[in-house]
């Protein structure tokens, strides 16, 4: 129940700040530092990524650096032994984010209970949809996970309440069209969906897609729980990969956004 | 509603199962995109205007119907089985995927798209799109691997002729899978104002079940010429599948004909080792891809694992989730032919009736081929789904010794 926690403890304050970052980018045995360095930096919630060989709703940064963590070796299996490293140290919330077919090749109850004792709090399955979430929701559920699911500009009233239904800790909104990656600009589409979706649920939710600078993380935090920065993280990654300097530079984006999030509120 | 599926009418549950495979499995963005073609093509299919339009295309503008054709020199030279041939390589562009093209070009313009997405593995699919976008004044953007841009490089310059853009895809395998990926992407961005005409019996619901529906008349007239021609239907009849449309097009009319054998043709490759070959049912698992779940090819991490074929239109890790379904019914079986067995058919073929195939058809061919000596007195009907035109280059890399024969007379 890490999730929840961190949700209600930053309730009425600030909105979260989550981090996503693939798993084995650049390789397994530095991503705990690298989580350790955004907690450091005053991340709340980091979303585990497990690399892909086929990221249908990621852009170019994403799909380099699942890439690169494939090269490097990281499987399912993997993730699992860097969560178990990271809470060695960390009570970080950590939400595994994954497309499904890796986690229906490891076995939905396999994963649900492994991911229990290496210490993740949910899961989040890009591509399964509500309508066949059913089963595997009620598995990840009854192991003791969250089950976090997506929802988008496009999304009709009724599809927002099946989120919401099959959703635990937040909801993931989407706040553009599109795949992973950075924007110039933010969308318009964010405020009325934040505002549809407040209607059928009290969880708490967080806004990503196409943030990248601590401006557009207050502007979001003005409206959304949670504020979710990926691809301008694993830009980070990937600009700094050999470099010794690659977990000093993300704490101090990870500073930037935190500072910005500071006395926005809901 | 799962499991209530029956042989009569194979169609798929509200949400696009076939018994359990196929279904949706996409980002949630592309739900309501996906929401909103499944009406309207409901919606088209219920239209008679809608049927009449594409009846007259498909008759006054791709060809059809299609001739039926006895291959008595093939049949003799075999002596076995009398074998036919439908003919979808006589299509206008040269294979069976102008009958999905051309229907779902109406549905576009009905829905008020005006901007057209497609993917393309050898590139057949890729120029019907463009051909179509032609004919009805849409802009047209096609994804293709850069590695079957090399391979085909004809059809690139033909879609590009015809006034389309061919984006070239650099990731991943560089073929028809990261083609899709990156259509699907464009598709999650644009959605508003783009039509995704996918080209296979792949994909989530609504595509198998369009797809299929669209590629029904090849069985729908085959079926009525088989019993005009040899007053029966035939014992058998094959098919490639990649995806499997042309397959699923002309089983699907003959699913309750349980005389009637059903045999699907996937691509063998040059080894049965995972990564040189395209046979999903025998060397694959069910799983999920690009918004399907059916039998796939992949490792044991579930990573998607690479492909190979001769033929672009077959290499492809997941098979269409309605052929998953029939395998496992046990209506219709699967097996493959390996590249040499393929290019073999096509050259017996093109000698013995003049007719060059398609090397995705050829798979097709391999197999009727192998089994018609021991088939004295049956029919069999092979769907020659495309031409070879398009393959030339790789016929040629293929049979060097005809390449480099010189002249063929001594002087």
């Amino acid at each position: 129940m890490r999730i929840s926690a961190m949700f209600e403890g930053l309730k009425g304050k600030r909105p979260a700040l989550i981090a996503y970052l693939t798993a084995g980018d650049p390789s397994p045995v530095r991503t705990p530092a690298l989580v350790a360095a955004l907690e450091r930096g005053g991340v709340d919630l980091i979303e585990l990524g497990v690399p892909f060989s086929d990221p249908v709703a990621d852009g170019p940064v994403i799909q380099a650096a699942s890439e690169r963590a494939i090269q490097a070796g990281t499987t399912l299996g993997k993730v699992l032994e860097i969560a178990e490293e990271i809470r060695r140290h960390s009570q970080i919330p950590l939400l595994l984010f994954s497309y499904l077919n890796p986690v229906m090749k490891y076995g939905v109850s396999a994963l649900a209970r492994d991911a229990v004792n290496a210490g993740i709090d949910g899961v989040l399955l890009t591509d399964l949809t509500v309508e066949e979430a059913g089963k595997t929701a009620r598995v990840m559920r009854e192991a003791g996970l969250d089950t976090v699911f997506l929802a988008s500009p496009t999304s009709s009233p009724r599809r927002m309440e099946m989120v919401a239904k099959h959703s635990s800790g937040f909801i993931y909104l989407v706040s553009r069209m599109g795949v992973t990656g950075e924007r110039q600009a933010l969308s318009g589409s964010l405020a009325p969906l934040i505002s549809g979706m407040r209607k059928v649920t009290t969880l708490p939710l967080a806004a990503g897609f196409g943030i990248s600078t601590p401006e557009q993380a207050a502007q979001v935090g003005r409206l959304a729980d949670g504020v979710v920065l990926g691809s301008a993280i694993v830009r980070i990654v990937e600009q700094n990969q050999n470099s010794e300097d690659l977990e000093k530079k993300l704490e101090s984006f990870a500073r930037s956004l935190s500072a910005a999030l500071h006395g926005v509120s809901a | 509603m799962r499991g209530s599926l029956s042989l009569k009418s194979s169609q798929p549950d509200a949400l696009g199962h076939f018994g359990e495979f196929g279904g949706r499995y996409v980002p949630e963005t592309l739900m309501s995109p996906l929401e909103e073609l499944e009406a309207a093509y409901l919606a088209a299919k219920e239209d008679p205007a809608f049927h009449a339009e594409l009846q007259d295309l498909l008759s006054n503008y791709a060809g059809r119907p299609t001739a039926i054709y006895h291959a008595r020199r093939l049949s003799e030279t075999l002596g076995g089985a009398r074998i036919y041939f439908k003919r979808e390589d006589l299509l206008h562009t040269g294979a069976h995927k102008i009958n999905n093209c051309l229907g779902q070009a109406l549905l576009a313009r009905r829905m008020g798209k005006k901007r057209v997405i497609a993917e393309t593995g050898a590139g057949q699919h890729g120029v019907a799109t463009a051909t179509v976008c032609a004919l009805f004044g849409f802009e047209c953007v096609v994804y293709m691997g850069e590695e079957d841009m090399r391979r085909q490089r004809l059809n690139v310059f033909r879609m590009r002729l015809l006034g389309a853009r061919v984006a070239g895809v650099a990731t991943g395998s560089r073929t028809l899978k990261d083609a899709i990926s990156e259509a699907m992407r464009d598709w999650v961005t644009n959605a508003g104002a783009t039509y995704y005409l996918l080209g296979s019996a792949l994909g989530a619901h609504p595509y198998p079940m369009m797809v299929r529906d669209f590629h029904r008349v090849i069985g729908v007239e085959a079926r009525a010429q088989m019993l005009e021609r040899e007053s029966r239907l035939p014992d058998a009849i094959f098919a490639c599948v990649g995806g499997g449309s042309n397959a699923i097009g002309i089983f699907h009319p003959f699913l309750e004909d349980k005389g009637v054998k059903l045999v699907g043709i996937e691509a063998g490759g040059r080894g049965t080792r995972l990564g040189e070959h395209a046979a999903r049912f025998s060397g694959g698992s069910p799983g999920v891809l690009q918004g399907a779940y059916s039998y796939l090819l992949q490792d044991a991490d579930g990573q998607i694992a690479l492909t190979h074929s001769v033929s672009a239109g077959l290499d492809y890790a997941l098979v269409g989730p309605e052929h998953a379904w029939l395998q496992q019914q046990g209506r219709a079986e699967y097996t493959s032919a390996t590249d040499e067995q393929a290019l073999e058919a096509a050259k017996l073929l093109s000698r013995t009736e003049g007719i060059i195939p398609a090397l995705e058809s050829a798979h097709a061919v391999a197999e009727a081929i192998r089994r018609a000596p021991s088939a004295k007195g049956q029919v069999f009907l092979v769907n020659l789904s495309g031409r070879g035109d398009k393959d030339m280059d790789i016929y040629r890399e293929n049979f060097i010794e005809l390449d480099a024969q010189g002249s063929d007379y001594a002087h």
